[in-house]
């Protein structure tokens, strides 16, 4: 069988399908009218034949040019304005979103949950509850493309992107990388599976797991020697004022230039790769980069252990 | 604008003995030591079909690999070294230089009244450049390849690449300065060697486009080189500039990468608009519609073009108001191509049309210039983009302009000018066929791409899943059809530069200062300097001739002050 | 001497016209090459502040400033070559060519000292570079890009010079011709590009 639609697996896909569809009905006028035109003008005007010919009618220039360039115009703008604001639209991101760390690299997909549980080249979802996918790669640029979702988010070295999803459709979908990555780029994908929310928890409690990363992460915060400073709860000298990272994340952050910076998982990232470009307002600049001595999944590590710090009691 | 003072003798007076710039001098030093624009144009062509044969070759390995989902004909490094080369030869070394360096050379100085270009010797220059940076960029592919695609991202060329990404960019550096030193040379014969009356609004469409493609050429691309000598410096010489291990910003490259190559795909395409202005005006009989529309259009694209290149990134990780500023930009651009678009059909209301081989091809490239363009109005759409980018869709659309546009006007603009170029005809049903055979055989092999692509098809992939195959083989039965398209008029044009029939100085009745002059023309161009005191297009509103036959010029065609 | 007239030209006025106009468009082309290089350095610079702020103060700033006085000296020189070859006065062309040729030359020893001092410093991008920082050596990945293009324009428009010289020395070029005026305007855009450099490799770190 042979299929002119990709399959409809997401909210977004629906509203980007529905844009597709009036965008092809549009230029599928246009060029109707282009194409009458050419044809009717070269049939009835070929040289020889008995048409009408001379001068052109008043009408027929200035303000057939102006009215076309008017229309164009407004037909642009009308669908910058529709297209742009669906995409402001599209997945406002939900606090209890289930987040996933995918982790690229020459040539495949890591994906880690929550718990620990982790996956290669597959990534189990469940249906209609919105997935946040913190994504960074180890190497060159690859691209997180899963057609069935109409979702797409370059994959970047050295930064986390984010890509957030709700699922509709329960089933198994293409996963590609679409930014060519080297030899094995076109072998660089996996499959997506949404699974019903009941079968998604079963799957997910039978997967073995390491520890879960918050774990790991609260160890690595302790041998990094981050504890040093930024911990007195963990028995560390405390020697040097540093800022609490109990209840930082997603909390606003003053910093000494006078800008307020909300502590996302980018700003603390940064913060541990380049401490001294933004410093929090009333504390030494002497934190020294941690560039080099964490890879991406410490990193992530260390990120799920950030954002499981809740505010001390 | 044909109408020449004093008028130039019937052509039989001319005296047959005075030699075309064709048999001024003889021996292989007159061609390679030549300043004269018009052999320069033709070193250029030969130059040009070599390069077409290579990323040809290109095309055809990948189009053959693509027929099976499994990997058959090539591995997996040596399909990735045929998309690169098939891309890089392609675009800098045939669609840039392709139109302007061919017919804009030849066609320039004779357009605007001159006897060559502003610069001649500097014009010889740029060739040898070009054929240099030609010579590097085959040693590259041929000693081991590059396998980073044309688009050179970071950290990939820099780091992780292992082909030979320093030569090929060395190459593309020096073509780039060619492609400045021939924008230079255009701009200032347009702004400086114009004959006597020539304005600006009675320069024909070819050389507003041409100026318009030189204007891009000249601003964008330094910053190719600027970039590329960035990527030498990252990889050749370890200094870390867009590697993020090292504190680096690989979308740096992309913005810096992108503000070039999206002003290129107009260096690519204006030209055709000029080309075909001049064919539907010439065989519909008629002025332009709205000859001040289409000039504004072109200053307004090759302008607007600079501010567009963020449209490659909607999924790079830029900000999301950034992405939101180009989409609007992307979209307003979009209104000068339909201008011209529709300014070219109704040039043909109340015309005279004759369906010669150039007009066919001009009619093909406006059908498919229209869906390449209407295409463009999804990319332009984040959300349609995100799902589409670096997908068939991509590689569909872009092709539908940079083939479907640019190469079929470059075969219309040749079977229009060749009788001028050559001195002789060529077999007219033939060149029908190949044009008609061009414009399906094209349809066959891009359009099911937009399709593939919607479907989640990415590009630059060798394997691919099952579901796609019968799209890649009906793209590659079309693309059977397409390279016998392409291949014919070489062989028929060929064939009459000995056989053909010899070509009046005006075979179309076409105006313009170059149907003026002997086809071929001479060493000097003019025998008299040309003087011109009417715009371009100065057909009969009536009749079939050129207007000043009749004296009886319509409103809309009437000498402009 | 008409001698300067050159096809496809009718005229020596339009000629020269020409002449001037293609080398401002050529050098609109070299603004946006290094308008690309410093666009680079702002991003990097906004990025990475405090590594820009510390790799700056390395550079060394006595050359830096004596080169720029050299440069301008050499930008007045080559003007008055230009407007004495215009006037057709030889003497006055060829001791403003010389003395351009001979700054240019000066210019391009002391950048060779400097860069020697750089490389004994460490500060050439790579395993042992003396700043712990790591986007000091993004700093210096810059500094040595664009010093050296910066060099090689030098290095052009010093053959030009030098060519143009020896024939009017030899009497092999009319003085007439618009070529002196191109050169000057080469010569002139290539001390722009270097006073915007200045500041921004050598003074930038050291602001208080």
């Amino acid at each position: 069988m042979i299929r002119f639609w990709p399959a409809t697996a997401s909210d977004v896909a629906a509203q980007v399908d529905q844009l597709t569809g009036v965008l092809l009905a549009i230029c599928g006028a246009i060029l109707l009218l282009v194409g009458c035109l050419l044809l009717g003008f070269s049939i009835r005007y070929r040289r020889g034949s008995s048409a009408k010919r001379g001068a052109l009618p008043e009408i027929v220039s200035r303000e057939v040019e102006v009215g076309w360039t008017a229309a164009t115009l407004f037909l642009a703008l009308f669908l910058f304005a529709w297209a742009t604001g669906m995409e402001l639209r599209a997945n406002p991101p939900q606090p209890d979103a289930i987040e996933v760390h995918v982790l690229a690299r020459q040539w495949m997909w890591k994906t880690r949950h929550a718990n620990g549980a982790q996956e290669i080249d597959a990534l189990h979802v469940p249906r209609g509850e919105q997935v946040r996918l913190l994504m960074t790669s180890q190497d060159v640029i690859h691209s997180f493309f899963v057609p069935a979702f109409r979702a797409k988010q370059d994959v970047l070295p050295g930064r986390l992107t984010e890509l957030r999803f709700t699922a509709t459709e329960t089933g198994t979908y293409n996963l590609f990388c679409a930014e060519y990555c080297g030899t094995l780029h076109a072998r660089m994908g996996g499959t997506v599976t949404v699974m019903e929310p009941e079968d998604f928890a079963r799957w997910l409690a039978v997967q073995p797991r390491g520890d879960d990363l918050a774990r790991e992460g609260a160890a690595l915060f302790v041998s990094l020697g981050c504890a040093g400073c930024h911990g007195d709860r963990r028995g560390g000298s405390a020697t040097v004022r540093a800022p609490k990272l109990e209840g930082v994340y997603n909390s606003p952050v003053p910093l000494q230039d006078g800008r307020v910076v909300t502590a996302d998982e980018a700003y603390l990232r940064d913060s541990i790769l380049q401490p001294r470009r933004d410093v929090v307002a009333g504390f030494p600049n002497v934190m020294p980069s941690f560039a080099g001595l964490v890879h991406e999944e410490e990193m992530q590590r260390l990120l799920a252990y950030l954002r499981s710090l809740k505010d001390a009691p | 604008m044909n109408h020449i003072t004093p008028a130039i003798p019937a052509p039989d007076a001319i005296p047959h003995e005075e030699p075309s710039y064709l048999t001024a001098e003889r021996g292989i030093g007159s061609w390679l030591l030549t300043t004269d624009h018009k052999r320069i144009a033709l070193l250029y062509m030969a130059a040009l079909t070599a390069f077409f044969f290579i990323g040809g070759a290109g095309a055809v390995a990948i189009r053959l690999e693509l027929f099976t989902p499994k990997a058959d004909v090539l591995t997996a490094d040596g399909y990735n070294r045929m998309f690169t080369l098939h891309g890089t030869v392609m675009i800098w070394f045939f669609l840039v230089p392709s139109i302007p360096t061919t017919l804009g050379n030849f066609l320039i100085p004779l357009m605007v009244g001159a006897r060559d270009l502003a610069f001649p010797r500097l014009n010889l220059l740029s060739w040898y450049l070009f054929i240099f940076a030609g010579a590097v960029l085959i040693y590259a592919l041929v000693a081991g390849g590059v396998d980073t695609g044309w688009t050179f991202y970071t950290p990939f060329s820099t780091t992780f690449s292992n082909g030979y990404v320093l030569l090929a960019g060395l190459a593309i550096i020096l073509a780039g300065f060619s492609s400045i030193a021939t924008g230079v040379n255009f701009l200032a014969t347009i702004h400086l060697l114009r004959a006597p009356g020539m304005g600006w609004f009675r320069l024909p469409l070819f050389a507003w486009a041409i100026y318009g493609t030189s204007l891009v050429m000249v601003l964008a691309t330094p910053v190719l080189t600027a970039v590329l000598l960035l990527v030498i410096a990252e990889r050749g010489f370890g200094l870390p500039v867009f590697d993020p291990s090292r504190g680096g910003d690989p979308l740096l490259f992309q913005h810096l990468f992108w503000f070039y190559s999206h002003p290129a795909v107009y260096i690519m395409i204006l030209p055709s608009f000029g080309v075909i202005s001049e064919i539907v005006t010439c065989f519909s009989r008629r002025n332009v519609f709205g000859y001040d529309f289409m000039v504004y259009a072109i200053l307004w694209i090759a302008i607007a073009g600079f501010l567009v290149w963020g449209h490659h990134m909607f999924v790079s990780g830029q900000s999301i108001y950034a992405s939101l500023a180009f989409s609007f930009l992307s979209f307003v651009i979009a209104v000068p191509s339909a201008i011209k678009v529709f300014n070219w059909t109704f040039t043909l209301y109340r015309g005279q049309i004759t369906f010669e081989a150039p007009m066919l091809y001009a009619v093909g490239f406006i059908g498919l210039f229209t869906i390449g363009g209407l295409t463009g109005l999804f990319l332009a759409s984040i959300p349609i983009d995100v799902h589409v980018s670096d997908t068939y869709y991509v590689v569909g659309h872009f092709h539908f302009i940079m083939v479907g546009g640019a190469v079929s006007a470059f075969y219309g603009g040749l079977s229009f000018w060749w009788p001028k170029i050559t001195g002789r005809k060529y077999p007219m049903t033939w060149a029908r066929f190949a044009a008609i055979l061009m414009f399906f055989g094209f349809g066959f092999t891009f359009f099911p791409m937009f399709i593939m692509g919607y479907l989640g098809m990415p590009r630059r992939y060798q394997v691919y899943p099952e579901e796609f195959q019968v799209w890649h083989v009906m793209s590659s039965a079309g693309a059977v059809l397409l390279a016998g398209a392409y291949l014919l008029p070489m062989g028929y044009l060929a064939w009459s530069v000995f056989w053909g029939e010899k070509a009046e100085d005006d075979p179309w009745n076409a105006t313009g200062l170059e149907w003026s002059t002997s086809s071929p023309p001479p060493r000097d161009n003019f025998r008299t300097p040309p003087e011109v005191d009417e715009g371009p297009y100065f057909y009969h509103p009536e009749g079939e001739g050129p207007g000043h036959d009749h004296g009886d010029p319509h409103r809309d065609q009437v000498r402009t002050p | 001497m008409s001698g300067a007239l050159r096809e496809p030209w009718r005229s020596l006025r339009r000629q020269r016209e020409a002449a001037a106009f293609g080398t401002w468009i050529f050098l609109g082309g070299e603004a946006m090459l290094f308008a690309g290089l410093i666009l680079a350095f702002a991003v990097m610079r906004a990025l990475h502040p405090a590594g820009f702020i510390l790799a700056g103060r390395e550079t060394e700033v006595a050359l830096g400033t004596a080169n720029t006085a050299i440069l301008l000296t050499s930008s007045l020189t080559m003007a008055v070559a230009a407007e004495a070859a215009r006037a057709e006065l030889r003497r006055a062309t060829l001791w403003g060519m010389g003395l351009t040729l001979a700054l240019g030359a000066a210019f391009l020893a002391v950048k060779g000292f400097e860069w020697s001092s750089d490389l004994e410093k460490h500060l050439f991008p790579g395993d042992g570079f003396a700043l712990a920082e790591p986007s000091a050596q993004i700093f210096f990945a810059l500094y040595w890009i664009m010093t050296s293009l910066h060099a090689m324009h030098m290095l052009g428009g010093m053959t030009v010079v030098a060519w143009l010289g020896w024939q009017a020395w030899r009497r092999a070029r009319p003085l007439r011709s618009p070529a002196f005026e191109a050169a000057a305007l080469y010569w002139h855009l290539v001390d722009i590009v270097w006073i915007v450099l200045y500041p921004l490799l050598y003074l930038g770190g050291r602001a208080p």
